[in-house]
């Protein structure tokens, strides 16, 4: 019981992560496998600020006088999954696009049915 | 047979990860790099927030490679879509009267949210991706609430570029007067905790917020208009 309250918010990250992981390696359909996709990237957006985080920290802002610098969380990994969620708003646009494409050319988002995309 | 093959492979991964993650509690110290930044932020760079002294400043150069990426995306998607030919009119239903003036009386708001949120990126949790995306969000807004209203792309595209153009400018500037590396300060940094202060850092979100949300609304445009 200890270890799931002092873990949990790596068991929550992963989880995440490998759901995301199943989903896209056993769905068929494309839409599905993009909303995987998505989950993935929150799970490893959750991962990188758990790291990240002190215990009994407060965040890396000097908003109001009193804040003790040794009391911060890392500011790093927070400037990385500012960019990491950028990129993955980006990258799931172009995937959506893709998707949109593939089905005007196939006329089904079925990856069974898509020749080149079957495994 | 596939799912089993999945969750085997899933299992292994799960395992190396347990491994590796022993040796790093949760809720344990800093690293050496991040006590640095929190020490040392707010008198080389003025900004109070230190996520983004690091994302502007210490790192600047990887944010111009992040900006690039989403340019590159917004690109790709619009050449992808470009060749899709346009659907023919399809019945537009129009919102009731209550949507559409809510929608008008939200959207000025939203912008203006937006607005503060990367005005104020030294001093408050924000800046200016998440200020665009406020932004786009107030244009998607008027995309669903008021059908057959559209953006003027020579405007988007332009709000873009020049958003661009002030975030590299700046960067040069920087290089050949306030110091030796790209994005270094060159304005004076003034009173901590203040909005006039941080030097570089509110110009260079403001640009990047008006970049980021004009390339979402561009997104956003396309993905309605061709699909």
């Amino acid at each position: 019981m200890e270890f799931l309250t002092d873990n949990i918010y790596y068991i929550g990250a992963f989880g995440l992560i490998f759901i995301g992981l199943f989903i896209i390696l056993v769905k068929h359909n494309l839409i599905k496998v993009i909303i995987g996709l998505g989950i993935l990237d929150t799970g490893i957006n959750l991962f990188l600020i758990a790291i990240g985080y002190i215990n009994n920290g407060t965040a890396p802002i000097f908003s109001k006088p009193g804040l003790e610098a040794g009391n911060m969380v890392d500011p790093v990994p927070q400037a990385l999954v500012l960019t990491s969620i950028v990129i993955g708003v980006a990258i799931l646009a172009l995937a959506l696009s893709l998707a949109i494409r593939l089905y005007k050319h196939y006329g089904s988002l079925d990856l069974r049915k898509i020749k080149e995309q079957r495994w | 047979m596939k799912k089993i093959i999945s969750l085997i492979l899933l299992f292994i991964i799960c395992l190396g990860i347990i491994f590796c993650l022993q040796k790093i509690p949760f809720g344990a110290a800093k690293t050496k790099v991040g006590n640095y930044y929190i020490d040392n932020g707010r008198e080389e760079t003025g900004a109070a927030n230190i996520v983004t002294s690091v994302v502007l400043n210490y790192r600047g150069f990887d944010t111009l490679g992040e900006v690039t990426i989403l340019f590159l995306a917004a690109m790709g998607l619009g050449t992808v879509l470009a060749t899709l030919q346009k659907k023919d009119k399809r019945q537009i239903e129009q919102a009731s009267l209550i949507l559409k003036t809510g929608c008008r009386f939200l959207f000025p708001l939203i912008l203006l949210f937006g607005a503060y949120i990367f005005f104020h990126g030294h001093l408050t949790p924000g800046g200016g991706f998440q200020g665009g995306a406020i932004i786009a969000s107030a244009f998607l807004l008027v995309y669903l609430g008021c059908r057959g209203r559209k953006i003027n792309e020579t405007g988007s595209k332009l709000t873009e570029s020049i958003g661009g153009l002030v975030f590299l400018i700046m960067g040069l500037i920087g290089l050949t007067l306030g110091g030796h590396y790209f994005l270094s300060n060159f304005i004076p940094k003034g009173e901590i905790n203040t909005l006039f202060s941080a030097g570089i850092i509110p110009i260079i979100y403001i640009a990047i917020g008006l970049k980021v949300g004009s390339e979402l609304t561009g997104i956003i445009d396309n993905l309605m208009e061709k699909s």
